[in-house]
């Protein structure tokens, strides 16, 4: 098996916003290989939406601040790269999606990113209506961004960044605004995405539970550090208490689990998913 | 008390936002409301302070119709913090932002700074005080803009998806004072789509579907029936779906918090472990 090629590398990566007394992000070494799909996760603060601006150039070239390190994204020096290259690039859906949507009209704010990329009608066309189905919002393209709900905005900035055909899509924090049922379809409609085209996803989350049966790969920050990497369901075993120190979201299941563990009253490996709980208990209780 | 009686809201689109709701508030109560994207939820925390007037029917804030009084006079009592915490902030510093509507309110300046440091304290904000509103992260601007509605003490607090933006340990911290307000004898009403926040708070749960409510309960009843979750287009919290596995072991179905899990397994689990102990 040839391994996937990498599509972001951060070296020693580090960001100062201007006037800030301390760095946003530092010492950041990642690497990112194509169609993964990776949970970024962190305390409020720690430095998530700082490291995706980043990576879609917003960060250097949108907000002042003092750079250090290196950073490739799909080939390119984001330092040198214009946005413009970098956005059909990077999808990026913001932590607030009503920032993100201006036009008249859903349909047309769909169809804004493709349009500017000079492509035929039919391009578009087929580009914004393929986006719609994806995140559920055909039926709403005649309406404008101000009539929408919270859940409804997200859903088609979403959509706005699908008919970019990006290799990277960045979801800030995007279940939110949505409602559990249409955060599952999302999650499930981004890994659609990276299994068939091989995007590579990285969902920014505080509820682990919402993207562990998508996500592999965990990163966790604080501090605007990388403070574990790794594969989602062994960090959550063998990093626990560390995780949830931090404030991180930790699954029920995997918190129960060790709560019983610490109790003596089971051992193992603590699992990220209810129906591994589930096996598990039913198997001890019924000896 | 606030009221709802036979509240339906058309917005000027045409497009009929809430149907014949009816509802009450009073002091001391905790209530979630949940639904799906486009339930109506939103539509429905602003006929609370008077942002909206129904189309039908009408909203009573302790008495008053709230069509007959303006949302300036509505505010003392009923504060509402939005779904999208940058509709709310405009001050040059987080501690300006929070005293804002204190001073509005004419409250001395005593009064003002002991209420700024108290809910900056308590919504871990403090070493922001001097910052920029706009210069914070996602949800530390959720928080400065519930510690800006918060440090007024409203009778009423309506919280729109207040969870948004924060980890689980500024949730607990939440957590907190939402509990501390609702047992002073304040009424907190929070929409959320954050069921484990909801399965371990515990407020009385309103479902709103299509403008409608479908369903209301306490949180372990509606939350770990399939039907009422399903069509509110949620997903039962992870301890309800592990318990529905478990009932064949005598365990009750309806558990959706994590410390009453853990308190059911221990006893169930103890059972078990004893007699194999005996036994090797
Ligand atoms: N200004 C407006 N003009 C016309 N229609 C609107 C307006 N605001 C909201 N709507 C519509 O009213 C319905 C209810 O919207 P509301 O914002 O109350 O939903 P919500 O339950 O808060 O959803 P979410 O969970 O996504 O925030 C939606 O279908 C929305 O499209
Ligand atoms: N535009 C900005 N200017 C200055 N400081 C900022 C700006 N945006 C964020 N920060 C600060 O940088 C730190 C990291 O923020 P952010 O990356 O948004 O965190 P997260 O997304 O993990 O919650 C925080 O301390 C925040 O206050
Ligand atoms: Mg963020
Ligand atoms: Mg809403």
């Amino acid at each position: 098996m040839s391994r996937a090629r990498e599509i972001i590398v951060a070296k020693n990566l580090g960001f100062n916003y201007a006037g800030a007394k301390k760095p946003a992000i530092q010492g950041v070494n990642l690497s990112i290989s194509e169609d993964e799909f990776i949970l970024l996760t962190g305390p409020s603060g720690c430095g998530k939406t700082s490291l995706c601006r980043c990576l879609n150039g917003l960060i250097p070239n949108f907000y002042q601040g003092e750079w250090t390190g290196e950073l490739m994204v799909d080939g390119l020096d984001v330092t040198t790269q214009p946005t413009s290259e970098l956005s059909r690039r990077v999808g990026y859906v913001f932590q607030n999606p009503e920032n993100q949507l201006f036009a008249l009209t859903v349909e047309k704010d769909i169809a804004f990113g493709p349009e500017n990329l000079g492509f035929s009608r039919d391009e578009i066309r087929e580009r914004v209506d393929v986006a719609m189905k994806i995140t559920g919002t055909s039926a709403l393209k005649e309406l404008a961004p101000y009539e929408l709900s919270g859940g409804q905005q997200q859903r088609v900035a979403l959509a706005g960044v699908l008919a970019m055909k990006p290799s990277v899509i960045v979801l800030d924090e995007p279940t939110s605004f949505l409602d559990p049922h249409t955060a599952e379809e999302v999650m499930r409609a981004a890994d659609d995405l990276r299994r068939e085209l091989g995007l590579t996803i990285v969902v920014v989350e505080h509820r682990l539970d919402l993207v562990a049966r998508y996500a592999e790969r965990i990163v966790v920050m604080d501090g605007g550090k990388i403070v574990a990497d790794g594969n989602l369901g062994q960090v959550l075993d063998e990093q626990f208490d560390m995780l949830e120190g931090l404030g991180v979201g930790v699954p029920r299941v995997s918190l129960l689990w060790s709560m019983l563990r610490r109790d003596g009253l089971v051992s193992g490996k603590v699992p990220t998913h209810v129906e591994d709980a589930a096996s598990a208990l039913s198997g001890m209780m019924s000896d | 008390m606030i009221t709802l009686e036979h509240v339906s809201f058309r917005y000027s689109s045409g497009y009929l936002a809430l149907h014949e709701i009816d509802l009450s508030i009073q002091g001391g109560d905790f209530v979630a409301i949940m639904g799906e994207n486009g339930a109506g939820k939103t539509t429905l925390a602003k006929h609370l302070n008077g942002l909206l007037k129904p189309s039908q029917g009408r909203v009573l804030v302790d008495g008053e119709d709230t069509r007959k009084v303006s949302v300036a006079h509505l505010a003392r009592k009923v504060g509402l913090v939005f779904q999208n915490p940058d509709h709310l902030l405009f001050s040059e510093t987080v501690k300006d932002e929070v005293a804002f509507g204190l001073k509005n309110f004419g409250f001395s300046p005593e009064v003002v700074e002991k209420q700024v440091g108290r809910t900056l304290e308590a919504l871990g904000l403090a070493e922001y005080a001097d910052k920029s509103p706009f210069l914070l992260s996602g949800g530390e601007r959720k928080r400065v803009a519930l510690a800006s509605i918060l440090a007024s003490e409203p009778d009423y607090l309506i919280l729109d998806e207040p969870t948004i933006g924060q980890d689980y340990q500024q949730k607990e911290r939440l957590r907190n004072f939402i509990l501390q307000l609702y047992s002073q004898g304040k009424a907190v009403v929070m929409i959320t789509h954050d069921v484990e926040f909801v399965a371990e708070s515990n407020p009385k749960v309103i479902l709103l579907s299509k403008g409608q409510i479908v369903g209301k309960g306490s949180a372990d009843s509606v939350l770990s029936r399939d039907e009422m979750v399903n069509r509110a287009s949620l997903v039962k919290p992870q301890m309800s779906r592990l318990f529905g596995e478990l009932t064949k072991y005598g365990l009750p179905r309806d558990v959706v918090d994590v410390h009453r899990a853990r308190i059911l397994l221990e006893d169930k689990l103890g059972e078990v472990k004893a007699p194999v102990a005996q036994n090797p």
